[in-house]
């Protein structure tokens, strides 16, 4: 107890704990802070910044939403198959509470589908959704994805799809996996017809989509230092009995092992995705 | 027999593998080819021509070796990128001289190791699903044990998958799905059950077309004979259509699968 203890605050402010009373009272949700370079950062700063730290471009994650918002031009987005919705095919112990829990987020599938038009271009655009089960990939996930590619390669669309994912859900067992092949067969229909193919992958992209539809593209782009690779790192660790490498399995280090067209800043990715779309021919029309 | 112990039989040390199958059904007429022309000869794959009674074939088996000095060479059946490119170059070569690929599934999984990421295991893994899928010949996969993940599907992108009376073929080892969903991997059993992963369960769920009787030793010639018959007929019946009929009929087989009603 110290010396002054006994007397009677003048105001509210001075009867706070020390520590609180030079700075302002602000709630703790405006506030986040960058996990790589620990600047706090306003909340609508970062929003606005493209979800992108503002000082060392550390690039969040955006959920499913926020990502379509984005990319494509304003109310141009005529999302396709909404009513698709996961359901318990194989009666998996504790599955329904599972997709019941990711509902709640808002977001009702582990990806998004729909035709848009991207810098006057018109495209289809597939946006996994971190918000639902990580972007895990069941039945209806490939079955939108397929889907997808199938309206795409009717209607002689380019498409554009942003991955993330935690690979295959288990809960739906050999059927997720089975999306593996069905989704690739869809994107090498649409290859064979001639059309382009753009991946965006994002943190994190593992498991069965890396080894499917999200290696397929014509082009391979990668947001920065995001996870990409194959077999999750616990699994290889527990394999190899040792510690991995900091820059393991990002996007820099397939960029640098030959795997990824370029890494680009989520501030330049629209921008490169139109010119892409421009450079292989489309939107002639439009001009 | 519980899910579990058909886990467990699947992985069964003395059970026949791709070589025995190779050996039994077609004996002298096999020629080893190596490499993938690009990295190294992945022992995990073995993969070679051979006559099919009168019919040449492309063959290629996931390999897990059958005492511990092959298990070791064989990389335990776990395959790294070049083993699947491997694969795809004698599937690519197959399609060249219209040659049926027959392909025996044997495998934990693909690799998870260092070099094996580094050289694109999820690229070459995605590339012999998108170049299986339109290969212009027949493509018939047999599960002889263990169907592991991606790492089996990338040789299973096929017209016909037929499954060992005693193997599995599942999203996830058993092990892996009690450990992530339970944070217990002895609940594997209970994970075996629930991820539907027999021969048994993967025919009723439609999404493979028959389940073999399984030869146990290198005496069950009755078996072998009559598997041989089967392969014959099924890539005869295959050979006849024409390569629209067949790319199609390929297409739908994974298509169809969780299609909504």
């Amino acid at each position: 107890m110290d010396l002054f203890s006994f007397r009677k605050p003048k105001n509210e402010l001075e009867s706070l704990p020390d520590e609180q009373q030079n700075t302002p009272f602000i709630p703790e949700e405006m506030w986040i802070k960058c996990p790589k370079c620990n600047t706090m950062l306003l909340t609508t700063d970062m929003e606005e910044n493209l979800h992108v730290c503002t000082k060392c471009n550390h690039h969040f994650r955006m959920n499913g939403r926020q990502r379509v918002e984005m990319l494509v031009d304003t109310d141009t987005f005529l999302e396709q198959d909404s009513d698709l919705i996961s359901t318990n095919i194989l009666d998996f112990p504790g599955y329904e509470e599972k997709l019941e829990k990711a509902r709640k987020s808002g977001s009702k599938e582990s990806v998004i589908c729909g035709e848009c038009k991207i810098g006057g271009i018109d495209a289809e655009l597939c946006v996994m959704d971190s918000d639902f089960m990580i972007g895990s990939m069941g039945t209806i996930t490939g079955e939108k994805i397929t889907r997808a590619f199938e309206y795409a390669t009717e209607n002689k669309l380019p498409i554009i799809i942003c991955t993330i994912s935690g690979g295959a859900r288990m809960q739906e067992g050999i059927l997720s996996l089975m999306q593996m092949a069905k989704t690739s067969g869809a994107a090498k229909r649409h290859s064979d017809a001639g059309l382009l193919y753009i991946t965006v992958l994002t943190d994190p992209t593992t498991g069965g989509v890396t080894a499917s539809f999200a290696m397929d593209g014509d082009i391979i782009i990668a947001e920065p230092e995001s996870l990409i690779g194959f077999a999750g790192q616990r699994v290889i660790e527990q394999t190899i009995r040792q510690k991995l490498p900091k820059d393991f399995q990002r996007a820099e280090f397939l960029l640098q092992k030959g795997f990824v067209d370029a890494v680009v800043s989520r501030s330049n990715l629209k921008n490169t995705i139109v010119k892409l779309l421009k450079i292989h021919g489309y939107g002639k029309e439009a001009e | 027999m519980a899910a579990y112990d058909k886990v467990i039989a699947a992985r069964a040390a003395d059970k026949l593998t791709s070589v025995d199958y190779i050996a039994n059904m077609f004996g002298d007429s096999f020629i080893e080819l190596h490499g993938d022309r690009r990295y190294s000869d992945d022992k995990a794959i073995v993969a070679g021509v051979a006559m099919l009674y009168d019919t040449p074939i492309t063959v290629i088996g996931l390999e897990k070796g059958r005492n511990t000095k092959e298990r070791m060479e064989r990389n335990f059946g776990q395959a790294q990128p070049e083993g699947y490119r491997k694969a795809l170059r004698l599937m690519k070569q197959a399609e060249k001289f219209n040659r049926p690929v027959l392909c025996f599934v044997d495998t934990s999984g693909a690799y998870p190791g260092i070099g094996a990421e580094e050289r694109g295991q999820g690229q070459a893994i995605a590339e012999n699903l998108m170049e299986m899928m339109t290969l212009k010949t027949p493509i018939l996969s047999i599960v002889i044990g263990e169907g592991g993940s991606g790492g089996a599907l990338a040789l299973a992108v096929a017209d016909e998958v037929w499954m060992m009376e005693n193997s599995v073929y599942s999203v996830i080892s058993p092990e892996g799905c009690a450990s992530i969903l339970w944070k217990d991997s002895t609940k594997a059993p209970e994970a075996a059950e629930a991820l539907k992963l027999t021969a048994q369960d993967l025919f009723k769920l439609g999404v493979i077309e028959r389940i073999i009787r399984q030869p146990k030793t290198d005496d069950d010639k009755a078996i072998f004979e009559s598997l041989k018959r089967l392969i014959s007929r099924t890539f005869e019946k295959n050979s006849a259509l024409s390569v629209e009929e067949l790319m199609s009929a390929r297409y739908e087989r994974f298509r169809k699968i969780g299609r909504p009603e």
